[in-house]
């Protein structure tokens, strides 16, 4: 007997002639080989699709598996290895982590049902890149050696005079960051740039260093995607306490989805 | 793959690896969330998300000092 498969789905994306080979011999999830599937009618937009063992991805597994970090951490590669091999060669349109469907039919019918809201999505985000930003304030030197709860209180007034020392320093850091978050605003306004939020970064995943403050994205057309970035990496430029980080470009995961979880270019 | 048609001239080079925090802020809050015949709702995937969140921000709780900083948006869209 054959365990029964079920169609992943990685993305939507608009059919190039480049996109066959670079989806030849890419494997997505579980190292299984990623095909496209077609409108009924032929033509665009294709999703890419690969199988997935339904033991792991059935509803229940899944969900049980999402809280296994390891786990989620390998799909979420996998998942990300496909959109950029995709991505390389045509517009993409990321679909959310464990879009899991019964069958590659079922994979198609959605494709004909979006179809004019896919070839929308796609005209909007075709010749952009998503740079990630994120502003930190470097935490204050002093209060790694004051934990919130010292043992020693005791030299109340040195205390006090270290906390209102680190406060002020901190505020100074506050309005640095707000600064370079204007000259970063600017910038996007210069560059047609489109943002979306993400929280801020914390917890045991956020490794860089200082206090995260902001987590933006911004769709930047293809011709300013380099000017937009330096601008952002010299937005601190003249300020102190505050440092900026640029990842990507990413293909356009932030902006795929208009609504709540962020402000997306129209 | 190099010069197929439609590869985006002038594109930026790709990054090294991604920072895992990063990828799950895209896969997690990002991407195309479909209906239809989903064996895995939204609902569920929100549920998953929220507990997840819960596990990444556990540390971050210690951190009372944290907040974020209120901008002007970044730009009108073109």
């Amino acid at each position: 007997m054959t365990a029964r498969s079920l169609a992943y789905a990685y993305a939507v994306a608009q059919d190039a002639p480049g996109l066959r080979s670079a989806l030849d011999g890419l494997t997505g999830v579980l190292r299984e080989p990623v095909h496209l599937v077609r409108p009924t009618r032929g033509g665009d937009p294709v999703a890419a699709v690969s199988p997935v063992p339904a033991e792991d991805f059935d509803q229940a597994a899944l969900a049980a598996h999402l809280e296994d970090l390891p786990w989620l951490e390998a799909l979420a590669r996998s998942h990300h290895g496909v959109i950029e091999a995709i991505a390389r060669c045509t517009t993409v349109l990321p679909l959310r982590l464990a879009t899991v469907y019964l069958d590659d039919d079922r994979v198609r019918s959605v494709l004909d049902d979006g179809q004019g809201a896919f070839l929308d999505q796609l005209s909007r985000l075709a010749e952009h890149v998503e740079w990630g930003v994120k502003l930190y304030v470097e935490a204050p030197a002093a209060s790694q050696a004051a934990p919130s709860r010292a043992p020693d209180l005791s030299p109340g007034r040195a205390y006090l005079h270290r906390r209102r020392a680190e406060q002020e320093s901190q505020h100074d850091a506050f309005r640095a960051a707000e600064e370079a978050a204007e000259r970063i605003g600017a910038a996007a306004r210069e560059h047609g740039a489109g943002r979306a939020r993400h929280r801020v970064q914390q917890g045991e995943l956020a490794l860089e260093p200082g206090v995260n403050v902001m987590n933006d994205a911004y769709l930047v057309p293809l011709d300013h995607a380099e000017a937009f970035r330096a601008d952002v990496l010299n937005s601190t430029d003249g300020l102190t306490g505050v440092r900026v980080v640029v990842t990507g470009p990413w293909a356009p995961y932030s902006f795929a989805a208009p609504g709540p979880a962020g402000e997306t270019a129209p | 793959m190099n010069g197929a048609p439609g590869t985006p001239s002038g594109a930026p080079a790709p990054q090294r690896r991604a920072a895992l925090i990063d990828l799950l802020d895209r896969l997690l809050s990002g991407g195309v969330v479909l209906t239809g015949d989903l064996v895995l709702s939204i609902a569920d995937i929100d549920l998953v998300r929220i507990s997840l969140r819960a596990l990444i921000l556990s540390v971050g709780e210690q951190n009372p000092s944290a907040r974020t900083i209120s901008v002007p948006p970044g730009g009108e869209p073109p």
